[in-house]
């Protein structure tokens, strides 16, 4: 399907292709350069534009095919836009045994999303983890990059109160 | 003038580390204090964080755990005789941290991360230098006589691995850490990454100079940003410092590394599969031989080894391997950094020779459940690793004795459950776990889960019960035989395991649907 630019701007909020140019460029030459690349790319976009595919086959002498492949095999790449923020919120074992999974469903709920989803106002995706690493301190949350320890309903409420008031 | 000390690992930060950082400086100024705030790693002592410690006369003094509130009373408690209700008297005197024995962690939580002079201080780069100048097969010598075996789960002997690449032909090889680190329960690799990096970059440069690798990749899990930055930071300080670049310490020996961010996949854990992911592909589990040893990132020979056992060689080498065996027990060498986590009062890092029992490690370092409710399971090693009940808590924490108890060490993860848990619900998980991770090469990982959970559900509906056993019996045996990796071989641990100790929690709903 023929796509007009005004259509791929409306779709594809913020891509700009002399940015993602100069990204591929850039990294194009390391070893593995695939996934320093779709991380980069997700670091300006905040997901992966599927323009960007195309790009990086040619750069990386892959078919595009095998691109969509790599970006599909790891959880981490988005392929639409998250929210302003993202959380995630580990249900594995050490926070299972702490309640951890119970505290998200009840999340999730209030926000009236479903894991991996925005919420309406846009400022707030919520995503499943295996394990942060803050087993000590369970249940854990990850807001952007900031860590958070023993969170319970109260905590995670005041998160997404903070993340929706936050307009930048 | 007062020198302070205040963690930023993630679990302090994940406490208010930075919040309480943030007070003290305030505070400071409002009283016109001179303060030197230096952010350290953490001692591992998580149920203390944020752990404040002051430079005194008789070593460095404990405050925690601190919140915001607790600042002002703090710092009038440090001007005056630093009596406080928070104070936990000299650090390395309290008996969390007396009673361990650490060798790996030493510099934990006690220098500036990324300050090479820090590192130097407390005894780094020695055992670099001795490297240099005993020799690649004496080096991989002193390994093998250390017993040091892989810390990332398989317990493979690190020196017989490093002889198979160093006997490797070919020209470029490579040392890879394995800081995939995805088991629950674990986080020796984040705290050591983000407490003492430099550590970590001396034992890669060790092992490439026993090997004769010039090239390192550090690859780091997405959901660790903070070890990502620290371990970065450190690499550029240990190049400015010599240790790195084309002429270690001036040896005319050229050993330099990067670090690599994974995205979100926990069988990139697995070597091979982390090796494709590495090389830029789907991290699909590759068939072994070769061995990565032989043909491992892109085609050449290639040490993979967990951050922690690449972490504990630059003691090895600055001590002696026999001193490190004096440690540990039977074929367990050493010390084991343990990770107790979940529902526990007093969770964090421990490190200790090998042979600590489950039941001393629960009741005496963590004082218990966090709920204050009875204690009911351990889960050892991950994901993939066994549950236990009380009646085997007496188990050793070795790799012999966790595997005659029908579980594994793993990374040394201990996670605690409270009289709540649900041991099917557990077993439940393992299934749905491995159907979310497999990476889908063979058919009893990614099919058998699947079906896994679909059992597991009937038998939970209590629905057609001695039928559903045996298919649950004869899935697990599919599965541990038929996998091309341990992530669906050894998923049919936790869930047999679930199943053999806690049977009661598997035969409920068919004693009430009887009942009915
Ligand atoms: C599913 C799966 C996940 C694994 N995850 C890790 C991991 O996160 N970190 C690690 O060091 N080893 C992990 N391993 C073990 C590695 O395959 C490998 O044995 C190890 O990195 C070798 O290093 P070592 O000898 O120093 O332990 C995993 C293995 C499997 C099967
Ligand atoms: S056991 Fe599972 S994870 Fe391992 S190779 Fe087979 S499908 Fe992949």
């Amino acid at each position: 399907m023929q796509t007009t630019p005004a259509m791929d701007a409306a779709n594809l909020p913020g891509w700009d292709p002399a940015r993602a140019n100069a990204i591929i460029d850039g990294l194009k030459q390391t070893e593995g350069a695939a996934l320093p690349i779709l991380h980069a790319l997700q670091a300006e976009f905040g997901y992966v534009p599927h323009p960007a595919e195309a790009m990086m086959a040619d750069a990386l002498n892959l078919s595009r095919a095998e691109i969509r492949g790599i970006i599909s095999f790891y959880h981490d790449f988005r392929r639409a836009p998250g929210g302003r923020h993202v959380l995630k919120l580990c249900v594995a074992e050490a926070c299972q045994s702490m309640g951890g999974p119970g505290a998200a469903e009840r999340l999730l709920h209030r926000l009236g999303i479903g894991w991996g989803e925005t919420t309406e106002d846009g400022s707030l995706t919520v995503e499943k983890v295996y394990c942060l690493g803050l087993c000590a301190c369970a249940p854990a949350a990850l807001l952007d990059e900031t860590p958070i320890g023993r969170v319970d309903d109260d905590a995670l409420t005041l998160l997404a109160a903070d993340a929706a008031g936050d307009r930048a | 003038m007062t020198t302070l000390y205040l963690p930023r690992d993630a679990a302090a930060l994940a406490l208010g580390a930075d919040r309480v950082a943030a007070a003290i400086m305030r505070e400071a100024a409002a009283r016109g204090l001179s303060v030197t705030l230096v952010r350290t790693g953490t001692r591992g002592a998580v149920w203390l964080e944020p752990l404040l410690e002051v430079a005194t006369a008789n070593g460095r003094v404990g405050y925690g755990p601190m919140r915001v509130a607790d600042v002002p009373g703090v710092l009038d408690a440090i001007a005056a005789d630093g009596a406080h209700a928070l104070c936990i008297g000299p650090v390395t005197a309290h008996p969390w941290f007396a009673n361990q024995t650490r060798l790996t962690f030493a510099r934990c939580g006690v220098i500036d991360p990324v300050s090479v002079a820090d590192y130097e201080a407390n005894g780094g780069v020695a055992g670099l230098k001795r490297a240099l100048a005993m020799g690649g097969a004496a080096i991989v010598e002193e390994v093998k006589t250390s017993g040091l075996r892989g810390r990332g789960g398989a317990g493979f002997p690190t020196g017989i691995k490093w002889n198979t690449v160093r006997g490797a032909p070919g020209g470029q090889k490579y040392i890879v850490c394995n800081a995939d680190e995805g088991d629950s329960g674990t986080f020796a690799d984040r705290m050591l990454m983000e407490g003492d990096p430099l550590c970590l970059i001396e034992g890669m440069a060790i092992a490439g100079i026993a090997v004769g690798a010039t090239k390192g990749y550090v690859y780091i899990r997405s959901e660790y940003p903070h070890a990502v930055a620290t371990m970065r930071a450190a690499i550029v300080a240990a190049r400015r410092a010599g240790l790195l670049g084309d002429d270690v310490l001036g040896s005319g020996i050229a050993y330099d590394m990067d670090v690599r961010v994974g995205a979100g996949a926990y069988i990139c854990g697995e070597e091979t599969s982390l090796l494709d992911s590495l090389e830029g592909k789907r991290g699909m589990v590759r068939a072994k031989p070769p061995l990565p040893a032989l043909a491992g990132l892109f085609g050449k020979p290639t040490v993979v080894n967990n951050v922690l056992s690449l972490a504990s060689v630059p003691w090895i080498l600055t001590h002696g391997g026999k001193a490190y065996a004096e440690y540990g027990q039977g074929r367990s060498l050493g010390t084991l950094p343990v990770q107790l986590a979940g529902n526990v009062k007093r969770g964090g890092l421990i490190e200790l020779p090998f042979g600590l029992s489950l039941r001393s490690l629960v009741d005496e370092w963590g004082h218990g459940t966090a709920t204050g409710r009875p204690f009911r399971a351990v889960q050892v090693g991950g994901p993939l690793g066994g549950y236990f009940p009380d009646r085997l808590m007496d188990t050793a924490l070795d790799y012999e004795a966790m595997a005659a108890a029908g579980g594994l060490l793993g990374h040394g993860g201990v996670v605690v459950f409270d009289d709540s848990v649900d041991l099917l619900a557990q077993a439940r998980f393992a299934f749905e776990f491995c159907a979310a991770e497999s990476c889908g090469k063979c058919t009893p990982c990614r099919i058998g889960a699947v079906r896994g959970m679909e059992v597991v559900d009937k038998i939970a509906a209590g629905r057609d019960l001695s039928k559903n056993f045996t298919l649950l019996d004869d899935l697990c045996e599919t599965m541990t035989d038929g996998s091309l990796c341990a992530m669906g071989g050894l998923t049919p641990v936790p869930v047999l395991t679930a199943l053999r100790n806690f049977p009661e929690d598997f035969e409920r709903a068919g004693r009430k649907l009887a009942a009915d």
